[in-house]
């Protein structure tokens, strides 16, 4: 659904007489499927909004390529335009609108006519439950409600593959929680969902496949239980009476495990399935056990063991 | 057809939230009242006309004009808050005409310009001011052009500087000596030669003295068409050239 080779760019800022060239995306390859929700994770200034901006005919990319719902980004930007959604990191509402004003006229912006941009509003507010503030200005609005009359702003006009730059980010947990929702739904109606955030658990919660990006570029893609695997694994953590555990280590000696004084650590490669064959095989050495845990490894692990960095510190 | 239809979501747009925002009827009118109560009278002995018909039919026309070039001007602060409300770039997603960007918003300017123009020739009259019915529009149309053309230059600057510490300074410093040399406020038949000469080179002047001829009743005067001319060839190079910044990178 989106496809990119190579895609860069960089940008002149001046810092009073100097000129300073920020590299903010370099060479970015991406493969967005069909229905999913793609997530980009990066920390702060990582290029994620550039890239979006580029995807969305915002800014063009100094060098690459990207078709979009079947449209090439360099050759037709404006059939581009026509297919996709786009939500702001920073919001797009007016002050001093109402949200159905807001919705009725990127509707018809669109292309809707007058009766089609009011139908279509008044079922977006619907499904988005803003019908109750629909008539208010948006400055009266909560952030988490301003934030889901951007995404409805977004979806308007129905296109195949929405871009939400940072949807959550600002929302108390509840309202983060409804946003999640808020996208599932719009992936079961059938949309290819492109979402940026630096949340490790939305990333992990949210979406089906992600990118990691630092500093301009991809260090890594994949689905975040892929992601997570790749680093080691999980970790099942048995814990034993300090007599047992020779007999432990001898009844799961198929496994990659160390053993320690009071427990034995098996490395697996899907923990959720290992735990039972792990039961089975102590049960059947007649080895009493004393606890079982199963550590996962985050996607905070990925992005240290790529970048040398931890996301939650930068 | 799209172009039109583009433009008048835009136009229509911008129309409601100036309307449901009433203050800029009420400052834009208060302001130029003062100037035709309290200036005004002050001309007749510095004009040596013997009547005040005579001296509004040379003040009001230069007001007119003072009031399309400054109103025009300063539009661009409104873009900036768009800018960063993320308006513009809503806009900018989708596939609106970028030509139906601009346009939309200088025409809001150019019909709020002429409502105000209305305003202040009707109490013109009631002080006496005598102008014939069409010579009266053309000389809207010239304050169109005008409007036209200053407010796309702001829209232009706007996304240029893209904040208002930089658009404030800038416009001040870039209408104070347009103003001063456009003869608006007095006519330039009193200034020394060279002067005079500068003023020539300012496309404004010749736009005043265009307006001021129509209010004459001299529609014959070679003043008003080259009036026209200069400012409607003025305001088509600043729309084109403000449309192809609404078409390029904004943030
Ligand atoms: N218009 C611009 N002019 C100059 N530099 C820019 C511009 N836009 C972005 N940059 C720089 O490019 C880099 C990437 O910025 P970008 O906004 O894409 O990051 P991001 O991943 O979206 O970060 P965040 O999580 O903070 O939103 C940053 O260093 C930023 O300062
Ligand atoms: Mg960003």
């Amino acid at each position: 659904m989106i496809e990119t080779r190579g895609l860069r760019k960089s940008f002149i800022s001046r810092q009073g007489r100097e000129k300073k060239t920020v590299e903010a995306v370099r060479g970015v390859d991406l493969n967005v499927a069909e229905g999913e929700i793609f997530g980009f994770l990066g920390p702060n200034g990582a290029g994620k909004t550039t890239t979006l901006r580029m995807l969305a005919t915002l800014i063009e990319p100094d060098d690459g390529t990207a078709t979009i719902a079947g449209a090439d980004l360099r050759a037709d930007p404006g059939e581009v335009r026509r297919r996709i959604g786009y939500v702001a990191q920073g919001g797009s509402t007016w002050d001093d609108s109402t949200a159905r004003e807001e919705l009725v006229l990127q509707a018809r912006l669109y292309g809707a006519s007058k009766a089609e941009a009011l139908s279509r509003s008044a079922h977006v507010l619907e499904s988005f439950q803003l019908s109750e503030y629909a008539d208010r200005k948006c400055k009266t609005y909560s952030g988490g409600q301003r934030r889901r009359v951007d995404i409805a702003l977004g979806i308007i006009h129905e296109p195949r593959v929405v871009f939400l730059d940072e949807p959550t980010t600002g929302l108390d947990p509840q309202s983060r929680a409804h946003m999640w929702d808020e996208v599932r739904r719009l992936r079961a109606e059938g949309m290819t969902v492109f979402i940026t955030t630096h949340y490790l658990d939305e990333a992990d919660a949210l979406c089906d496949r992600i990118s990691i990006m630092d500093n301009g570029e991809i260090v890594a893609s994949g689905t975040p239980a892929d992601l997570k695997r790749e680093i080691s694994g999980d970790v099942v953590r048995v814990g034993l009476p300090v007599s047992a555990v020779s007999a432990a280590a001898s009844a799961l000696e198929a496994y990659k495990l160390e053993t320690y004084e009071d427990n034995v650590r098996l490395y697996v490669d899907d923990g959720a399935v290992a735990i039972p064959q792990i039961l089975r095989a102590l049960d059947a050495a007649g080895v009493p056990l004393g606890t079982i845990e199963l550590h996962r490894p985050s996607l905070d692990d990925v992005f240290l063991t790529k970048t040398g960095r931890s996301l939650r510190e930068s | 057809m799209k172009l039109f239809r583009d433009i008048s979501l835009i136009f229509n747009r911008q129309m409601q939230l100036l309307l449901r925002n009433p203050v800029w009827i009420v400052v834009g009118v208060f302001q130029p009242v003062m100037y035709l109560l309290l200036f005004a009278p002050l001309l007749k002995p510095a004009l040596g006309v013997r009547t005040n018909a005579e001296a509004y039919e040379i003040f009001v026309p230069g007001l007119l004009v003072l009031l399309a070039i400054f109103g025009g001007l300063f539009q661009g602060f409104g873009l900036i808050a768009e800018l960063r409300a993320g308006v513009i770039e809503r806009s900018r997603v989708t596939p609106v005409s970028r030509v139906a960007l601009l346009l939309g918003r200088s025409l809001r300017d150019t019909v709020s310009l002429i409502a105000q123009a209305v305003i202040i020739t009707l109490l013109a009259l009631a002080f006496d001011l005598r102008v014939f019915l069409g010579n009266l529009l053309l000389a809207y149309l010239m304050l169109a052009l005008i409007s036209l053309m200053t407010s796309a230059v702001s829209y232009g600057v706007a996304l240029v500087v893209k904040s208002e510490d930089a658009l404030a300074p800038l416009m001040n410093t870039v209408a104070q000596p347009l103003l001063l040399l456009s003869g608006i406020l007095l006519p330039m038949t009193y200034a020394p030669g060279w002067l005079q000469g500068v003023a020539d080179w300012n496309p404004f002047s010749w736009a005043v003295n265009g307006t001021r001829a129509l209010f004459r009743g001299d529609l014959g005067a070679p003043d008003v068409w080259q009036g026209l001319l200069i400012m409607a060839v003025l305001a088509v190079l600043a729309v084109a050239w403000a449309a192809r910044l609404f078409a390029k990178s904004v943030r």
